[in-house]
């Protein structure tokens, strides 16, 4: 008798996923959250939301305190390594995981950095690269999109594509692109604090080409771009609507968008 | 150079508010990064191309020495002088002893950063030379008194008008237009000629070192490096060691790489290679040649975590790409080198403590090290420095301590979840008609420029989520 196919049997089991949360998503923008988990569920997944994490500790780790930063990891680290996956709705906070962490070992630590970086995706990549949603039950989504991409999902982990796919597979959205959607928008973590001006310069490019897109609607997969901008789209008076793409891809969205009251 | 790197918040911030040149340098950030990708994508394997360099690279530098060695001696074979010089001051009194064994009057100069690096030109102005620069870029901000603002295009900051009123007002020429720029720079040409034929010494840079020959390779768009090097009887080849490459091939790896990194052309006007004085039979030539290594603590960044720095070409590629370079422009990081690769050289050739605002001016975005034709991971290292700035107690204390205490609570879950839960709700509340805080208690960084979005309301997600738990499991 053959045994049966190894593949073909996960396939059939659902898969554990860890959703990693992030700080900003738990401390300002939860419905991304359960965007997430309603996302992760409808392609099939067990999702477990593990109750000791807290944030992936770039801001120390990016401002130069690393040694500030390791632990921080460490005990990411064994939080979420007990699972197959770990999915997180953030580009810069998945390329923390999947790039830095093993940078910031050496031995066993290293090893265990490796393996939780190996299992570690970003959110639009791991629902079409490796569960894929059902098709949409949402009607579509009649609204002028345009995409941010963040820097750390685009160059770190190739984000590109896949929110646009997803936005054209559930939302029946075609992007309208973002002139220069290759350049910062200057966020920057802490850098967005420490350089205020510069990266309001840069915040203001990027909403100059949201508007000239004429997409009433700007998605982007990291909510630190997004509440960046949408700061500063509210301070120079923009009408724009701020979201996180698994807002959009879960279902019609109809709190308000990030930065926007309920007036 | 005078060093003005710590006032970088402010020349950053005043450079952003001068919108013609803000609105000129968004342009050259937008064009010569489309003329880059053109290029690279024309070429084929560009990846590939920069890989092999790299590891040509990498063993040059770790057989240093040997291939010093090796291009000295050749050099010298072919009639050249060689001086291997420490600092700032060894290199200029050397090119000045130079000048006056010859009784110079007159120096024309290629364009250099190893010399805007060590200050040449003051020097021997004060010592009573007449110093002109060739290059059409430094020329023009030498006519008008400034430094470069960009390592390729040393005046790229300024305005087709600016340059004709400056000309207008410094050549005695009389009634003219110079509307166009080919009059503009037809104009430059003929008084440099003049100039150049007028030379006694002559000072060009490199671009590699090639060690198998002893030849020095330079590439220019304007050819007034060959005019430097050939027409003066004396030539003085002012360089640094790690320029070096084992192979004449490899110096041609380099060219290919460089010139479709810098500008975007598939090639420039002028790739020369200089070997040494006139033979007997050459026609021309200068008559006497000099080639002077600086090191100006290029040793001690090869021993150290930075050694990769060294790889730097020179393209300018990093600058063009970079947004904190073209939102403010090269004057504000107050030194020779700008942007990316500047804001790691200038710290490491000058001190952190004098520079260490530039590791700062980084988002990490990425894009510098995507582009660099050498493969040096910038953002990385910048990140370094600012380990190094925090080691150093560099950093003003509020951010550190700041940074360490939000890296110490997310290290206790429970407290750090209490705590967060219990601000949250409340910004939350307060925030729930606006959206927004225009102002906000220890927030000045954020609010000076942007509204902060109030959070979503309901707590955070760690509250609600185990709240949904506990009513049976329903979630979503
Ligand atoms: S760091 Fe790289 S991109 Fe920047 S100038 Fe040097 S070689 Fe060019």
């Amino acid at each position: 008798m053959d045994k049966p196919h190894p593949k073909r049997k996960r396939s059939r089991q659902r898969r554990d996923v860890a959703l990693m949360i992030t700080c900003l998503a738990d401390l300002m923008r939860p419905s991304v959250g359960f965007s997430a988990i309603r996302l992760l569920e409808r392609a099939g997944c067990r999702v477990t939301v593990p109750e000791q994490q807290t944030c992936c500790g770039q801001p120390a780790y990016n401002s130069g305190e690393v040694d500030a930063a390791v632990p921080v990891a460490r005990a990411a680290i064994e939080t979420f390594e007990p699972f197959d996956y770990v999915v997180v709705p953030s580009g810069s906070c998945a390329g923390m995981l999947s790039h830095h962490y093993p940078a910031l070992f050496e031995g066993e630590w290293h090893e265990r950095a490796l393996a939780l970086s190996a299992k570690t995706w970003e959110l639009t990549r791991f629902l079409t690269e490796v569960a894929r949603l059902p098709a949409p039950r949402h009607k579509p989504l009649e609204r002028g999109v345009t995409y941010h991409d963040s820097c750390a999902g685009l160059r770190e982990l190739g984000v590109h594509q896949q929110p646009r796919q997803l936005l054209q597979e559930q939302c029946g959205v075609q992007v309208s692109e973002l002139g220069q959607n290759q350049v910062c928008c200057g966020f920057g973590g802490t850098f967005c604090a420490r350089m205020p001006d510069i990266s309001a310069k840069m915040a203001d490019d990027k909403l100059d080409n949201a508007v000239a897109s004429g997409a009433s609607v700007v998605a982007g997969g990291d909510l630190g771009c997004l509440l960046h901008l949408s700061g500063r789209a509210r301070r120079r008076g923009l009408k724009l609507e701020f979201r996180h793409v698994a807002e959009l891809l879960a279902g019609d969205p109809r709190g308000p968008g990030i930065g926007e009251g309920r007036e | 150079m005078k060093l003005a790197s710590n006032e970088f918040m402010q020349a950053s911030s005043a450079a952003l508010l001068e919108e013609d040149k803000a609105q000129r340098r968004s342009l050259i950030g937008q064009f010569l990064p489309l003329a880059r990708d053109a290029a690279a994508s024309a070429y084929g394997d560009f990846d590939g191309l920069r890989a092999h360099l790299k590891r040509v690279r990498r063993h040059t530098m770790a057989h240093l020495s040997h291939y010093l060695e090796q291009f000295e001696e050749a050099a010298v074979q072919h009639g050249n002088q060689v001086h291997f010089v420490a600092d700032a001051e060894q290199l200029n009194s050397k090119v000045l002893s130079i000048c006056q064994a010859h009784s110079a009057r007159r120096v024309a100069k290629g364009k250099s950063m190893v010399t805007e690096e060590t200050g040449l030109n003051e020097l021997l102005l004060k010592a009573g030379l007449d110093v002109l620069e060739t290059d059409l870029g430094e020329y023009i901000i030498q006519q008008a008194g400034e430094t470069p603002s960009h390592i390729v295009g040393p005046a790229l900051h300024k305005s087709l008008a600016e340059i004709r009123q400056l000309f207008l007002d410094k050549h005695t020429l009389g009634d003219r237009d110079l509307e166009t720029v080919s009059e503009v720079v037809e104009e430059a040409r003929g008084v440099l000629r003049e100039k150049f034929l007028a030379a006694d010494v002559g000072i060009i840079g490199a671009n590699a070192l090639i060690a198998e020959h002893g030849t020095s390779m330079l590439v220019t768009n304007e050819g007034n490096g060959d005019l430097c090097a050939n027409l003066p009887p004396v030539l003085i080849v002012c360089t640094t060691f790690e320029r070096v490459l084992p192979r004449a091939e490899d110096a041609m790896a380099l060219q290919r790489l460089l010139v479709r990194s810098a500008t975007g052309q598939p090639q420039t006007c002028y790739t020369s290679f200089y070997t040494g004085p006139r033979r007997e039979d050459d026609v021309d030539g200068p008559l006497e040649t000099h080639i002077i290594l600086l090191d100006n603590r290029r040793s001690d960044i090869l021993a150290s975590d930075y050694s990769e720095m060294l790889d730097c070409i020179r393209c300018g590629a990093c600058l063009n790409h970079c947004p904190i370079y073209i939102g403010v422009g090269g004057h504000a990081y107050g030194w020779v080198y700008p942007g990316p690769m500047g804001s790691v050289l200038t710290p490491l050739l000058t001190s952190l403590e004098q520079a260490h605002h530039l590791p700062n001016a980084c988002t990490s975005c990425g894009r510098c090290a995507e582009v660099c034709p050498a493969n040096i991971p910038l953002p990385d290292l910048l990140r370094d420095l600012r380990q190094d700035e925090s080691v150093q107690q560099l950093k003003p204390a509020r951010w550190r301590n700041g940074l360490r205490l939000h890296a110490w609570l997310l290290r206790h879950p429970g407290l750090y979840r209490n705590l967060t839960g219990w601000t949250m709700s409340v910004l939350g509340l307060l925030g729930k008609r606006r959206g927004a805080f225009r102002r906000l208690p220890f927030a000045g960084g954020w609010t000076g420029q942007r509204d902060f979005p109030a959070p979503e309301g309901g707590g955070t997600f760690m509250r609600q989520y185990a709240a949904r738990r506990r009513r049976g499991g329903k979630r979503g």
